[in-house]
């Protein structure tokens, strides 16, 4: 019964995952657009609200290469890599609290484990496997740049991200996804949300979201991708379903870093309730996904808005900017804590 | 619970599966007519010059050690964060040593330049 509800539960995420990871794409080429003063994708439906469905159709109806240079065992299995570690760590994250359909209580989540933050960052860190793999197996010079750039920024920002996060878990005292959000239900004064965010955790919000930008290569710390020098850094010799599948692992990952944000940092799904039963049911993963839908489009307004970053800046922000102040928020909040106790 | 991992390697199992199928459905309907020009490597239409497993910088090698150095450091803060309160001032009183001593290590790197990129 267990591993029933589990599979039922696994097809929904799966499906709406990547639902959520085709129409950001659209999302991004419509809000860019309009940044622009462009119109954005209107030829295929309504607003080109069908251009993701043409977009994949046209992944799977094109040709596909496989140059005679590669290294061919890891050039297959680096797209997959990829998309496999992006896609999993959704296996943790609760986007509710519990549903009940047909009489079954069930909690929105699929693998409710008590180390599920441990295992979104084992599981997102491991994605840089894809990246290194796919550059180094595609034997050229840009893939091999770019998948270079790519795993020192990730692994740079990795620690950033990890001492970020020490803050929220010596408030919340669990590596429980649920507990944390749980742990910042009610209100300051009838009005303030208990939010990590606004308990003293606002500067590891910042740090944190400066890190996951770098550690999903977006603008401004785009540098793997570089469109300008690099030509599309580690995915050069990469085409049809191949490059479709770097292209959902970046937008899953997207999504990803964005759950956790809201999760760690925002509240989660904490949100006014009211109405009806039924509603009242349904209104704490409305909330959960307006706060995702928030950071998607922060991340592609800064698309929108900021240039690159020289690669010597963003060693530097990292290292000497972001990793002391990790440290600083990391003992402050320990001081802090130890004093209120 | 242990029942409770189950679902993550269902759900990598799952997705195991699912991309080759589509790799091999990709398969059946696309074309495939490749010819010497598209088979080149890219490199803006010029010849490829050498081959593209060269040197590159020492740096990203200096990265990656202080990766490993400040990784591990993080893994060690993790479970000291979630018992922090049950630890108490002892607890506190050794991290901060620890810390102490760590960040006299990153002077020492940042002063030795290696966090320097040019």
């Amino acid at each position: 019964m267990y591993a029933l509800i589990s599979l039922v539960k696994i097809v929904i995420a799966l499906v709406l995952l990547l639902t959520a990871v085709a129409y950001s794409v659209w999302l991004e080429r419509k809000v860019v657009g309009h940044i622009q003063n462009r119109w954005g994708p209107t030829r295929v439906g309504p607003f080109g609200l069908l251009q993701p469905l043409a977009d994949g159709a046209k992944f799977l109806f094109k040709e596909d290469l496989t140059p005679p240079y590669v290294y061919k065992p890891l050039y297959i299995a680096a797209p997959m890599i990829s998309v496999i570690f992006a896609l999993t760590s959704i296996a943790v994250i609760p986007i509710g609290n519990s549903i009940t359909v047909g009489g079954i209580r069930t909690p929105l989540q699929i693998a409710d484990v008590n180390i599920g933050l441990l295992i979104v960052l084992g599981i997102t860190s491991m994605g840089v496997y894809g990246i290194a793999l796919a550059g180094w197996s595609s034997n050229s010079k840009y893939s091999l740049l770019g998948s270079l750039r790519a795993s020192a920024q990730m692994v740079s920002y990795e620690i950033a991200l990890g001492l970020s996060l020490i803050g929220v878990l010596i408030m919340s005292g669990s590596f429980s996804l649920r507990e944390i959000v749980d742990a910042q239900g009610g209100t300051f004064w009838g009005f303030i949300p208990r939010w990590n965010i606004f308990q003293g955790q606002f500067v590891a919000f910042f740090i944190y979201l400066m890190a996951a930008f770098a550690e999903t290569n977006r603008i401004p710390f785009d540098l793997p991708e570089a469109e300008t020098e690099l030509v599309a850094g580690y995915h050069t010799e990469y085409s049809a379903m191949k490059f479709a599948m770097f292209f959902m692992a970046e937008y899953a990952n997207m999504i990803t870093v964005a759950c956790l944000a809201s999760l760690l940092f925002l509240g989660g799904w904490h949100g006014p309730l009211f109405g009806p039963a039924w509603l009242q049911e349904l209104l704490p993963i409305a909330w959960f996904a307006l706060r995702i839908f928030g950071f998607l489009f922060l991340y592609i307004w800064i698309r929108g808005t900021l240039p690159r970053f020289r690669y010597d800046q963003l060693m530097s922000f990292g290292w000497k900017f972001l990793f002391p102040l990790a440290i600083a928020n990391l003992v402050i909040t320990a001081l802090i804590v130890a004093l209120k106790a | 619970m242990p029942q409770n991992y189950v679902p993550i390697f269902l759900f990598i199992a799952l997705i195991g599966v699912l991309l080759p199928v589509t790799l091999l459905a990709a398969k059946l309907v696309r074309p495939d007519n490749p010819s010497k020009a598209k088979l080149m490597p890219y490199e803006c239409g010029i010849d490829p010059i050498d081959s593209a497993r060269g040197r590159y910088t020492v740096r990203y090698y200096i990265v990656a050690i202080l990766f490993v150095v400040f990784d591990v450091e993080t893994i060690f803060l993790f479970p000291w964060a979630v018992k922090f309160k049950a630890l108490g001032a002892f607890g506190l009183l050794e991290m901060l040593i620890f810390l102490l001593i760590l960040v006299v290590g990153y002077i020492w790197i940042w002063k030795k330049g290696a966090l320097e990129w040019v």
